[in-house]
């Protein structure tokens, strides 16, 4: 359930990079995926038959600030997205380092408190740092998206304690890991720990074959959630046989 | 028959000249006096491996065929092969990107390039890639097709005479709607203190870009690809994009001039493959994507072929 919105797909495409739009729509259909999102801080006014052949997918549409350096770029393309995409939904991203494109969550908060305010139902990009998870949902952000790793690096989950701290700190939130997924099993560790859904681009738009990817990742953040439903046996130390090892015959 | 070939770009003119090649008569028209659409910003290069990595194999087996028609045709192709190079840190990517093509052979940059040695470790030589420069060789092109007899109604609103083949690119939209532009950025640069005989890339996870040598000490560095239809300037952050990769190629292209700055729309399918299609009498050749000099020759090769068989059966 994002912003009152019940979802049956629990992974969020990004809508870059592709060989192709064809290609794009067959990626999102194997998906699954009923979220997508789009940038156009750089395409801007003049990606309109972009924007078409994203809406034939019937995905709801999740604009993007991606590419937007300070809190007044950010809002003005997320007012620019509102009215070319007809959605109040943004995903926040406020960059704040151009190597890592980590975010600047002092801009993000700042950004997330005008847009909430505005109406919009803001997705902000930001770390796993919990005080800025939590002045993110005092500002009036309702689902929080922490990195996995920097945007396109395909290193997985980077801090597994934070990420699962984050997980702890915030049960109710929906938690989305968006961007540094490189693996299915990567965003299947996600949904193992918890995390409400996953987003990811560069993994698949960039793999040899998109679209077996996309289906790629459908079933192992299905096989994740099942898991994390399914209660996980915790690592322990030590051997235990699954069969008792006393009073089994001894042949020697 | 007459064929009317509309648009004097890189379509309209290999769709011409194959047509008059099997004999047809045929006039080309384009309102521009000096037509400087997609293709007068193209890169030049005839890279059809390359492009695998992202394209179809319906592109990599179309394209192989174009060094050839090229050469058989104009000057100036350079047939030396392409180089593709990463920066240290992006090793990974040079990894990534042979694994997605073929008619690669591991290379050492400095051998083939002196001017990049002890720059990169390793490279990937694609040694049947070509380049040439399209300007030059649109230019030879129409004097080929003047030479042949083929008339040249360039800078009219003329009336068509014969058959029409619509080769107007995005102009076409009229007609095909699914046509949209995808918008690239590119410099021309001179920097006599590099040297480079022939089309290296730079792979980059954010910023690729490739490097064209050109007569005369110049490169044309491109290319940006934009989702969009906006035909204006190129933007601050493409020059800063592409500058940078090839300064990370070489720093001495901090030191050359920019000679010029441009920005094409290139016309794409939503799949990106070009293709002939048949809508209200006429025959479109269009969404040429971002090879424009690589499918030319073989989509106006199938047009020919497809025309001159109906043409035959129908005298």
């Amino acid at each position: 359930m994002l912003y009152g919105t019940a979802l049956s797909s629990r992974l969020l495409l990004g809508t870059a990079q592709y060989p192709s739009p064809a290609i794009l729509a067959e990626a999102i259909s194997a998906a699954g995926a009923e979220v997508i999102t789009v940038s156009l801080r750089r395409e801007g006014p003049g990606g309109g038959a972009f924007r078409e052949l994203i809406r034939a997918s019937g995905c709801r549409i999740l604009p993007n600030t991606a590419g937007c350096h300070s809190v007044k770029e950010s809002v003005t393309t997320a007012h620019m997205a509102r009215e070319l995409f007809g959605t109040n939904w943004i995903k926040l991203e406020v960059i704040g380092h151009a190597d890592t494109l980590q975010p600047d969550v002092f801009g993000l908060v700042e950004a997330a408190r005008i847009l909430a305010a505005d109406g919009f139902a803001v997705f902000p990009y930001t770390t796993e740092d919990l005080i800025a998870g939590e002045r993110l949902l005092a500002a009036g952000c309702e689902v929080l998206m922490p990195w996995g790793a920097p945007i396109g690096s395909g290193q997985g989950l980077r801090n597994r304690e934070g990420l699962r701290a984050m997980r702890a700190a915030f049960p109710g939130v929906p938690l989305v890991i968006d961007a540094g997924l490189g693996a299915p099993s990567q965003a299947a560790e996600a949904m193992e720990m918890g995390y409400d859904a996953v987003l990811l681009n560069t993994a698949v738009a960039k793999a040899a074959d998109p679209v077996a990817m996309a289906r790629a990742f459908a079933l192992a953040v299905e096989a994740g959630r099942a898991a994390h439903l399914a209660g996980l046996m915790p690592p322990r130390d030590m051997a235990r046989p699954s069969t008792p090892v006393f009073g089994m015959a001894e042949l020697a | 028959m007459m064929f009317s070939v509309l648009g004097a770009g890189v379509a309209g003119l290999c769709a011409a000249t194959m047509l008059a090649e099997r004999g047809a008569r045929v006039e080309v028209i384009d309102p521009a006096p000096d037509p400087q659409g997609a293709s007068w910003y193209a890169g030049g290069m005839l890279a059809p491996f390359c492009e695998g990595e992202s394209a179809p194999l319906c592109v990599v087996e179309n394209g192989r065929r174009a060094v050839d028609w090229w050469a058989a045709r104009v000057p100036g192709v350079v047939r030396r092969g392409t180089l593709v190079v990463a920066p240290p840190r992006d090793r990974a990517e040079l990894a990534r990107f042979a694994r997605a093509t073929r008619g690669h052979a591991p290379a050492d940059p400095g051998s083939l390039e002196p001017d990049l040695a002890g720059r990169f470790a390793e490279g990937l030589h694609y040694a049947d890639e070509a380049h040439m420069d399209p300007r030059a060789a649109l230019a030879a092109l129409r004097a080929r097709l003047a030479a042949m007899g083929v008339a040249l109604r360039l800078g009219t609103d003329a009336e068509p005479r014969g058959q029409v083949i619509d080769c107007r690119g995005l102009a076409a939209r009229d007609a095909l709607p699914e046509l949209r532009a995808v918008r690239g950025e590119m410099l021309l640069v001179e920097a006599p203190e590099v040297t480079l005989t022939r089309t290296v890339r730079l792979l980059h996870p954010r910023f690729p870009c490739y490097v064209v040598p050109r007569a005369g000490g110049r490169f044309l560095i491109g290319a940006t690809m934009v989702e969009s239809d906006d035909p204006g300037p190129i933007s601050a952050r493409a020059t800063m994009e592409l500058l940078s990769a090839a300064y990370a190629l070489h720093p001495a292209f901090a030191e050359a001039r920019v000679i010029e700055i441009g920005a094409g729309l290139r016309p794409a399918y939503p799949d990106n493959i070009p293709r002939i299609v048949e809508r209200n009498g006429r025959i479109h050749l269009n969404g040429l994507y971002r090879h424009g000099f690589l499918l030319a020759p073989a989509l106006a090769g199938e047009l020919a072929a497809t025309l001159y068989q109906e043409t035959r059966h129908a005298s």
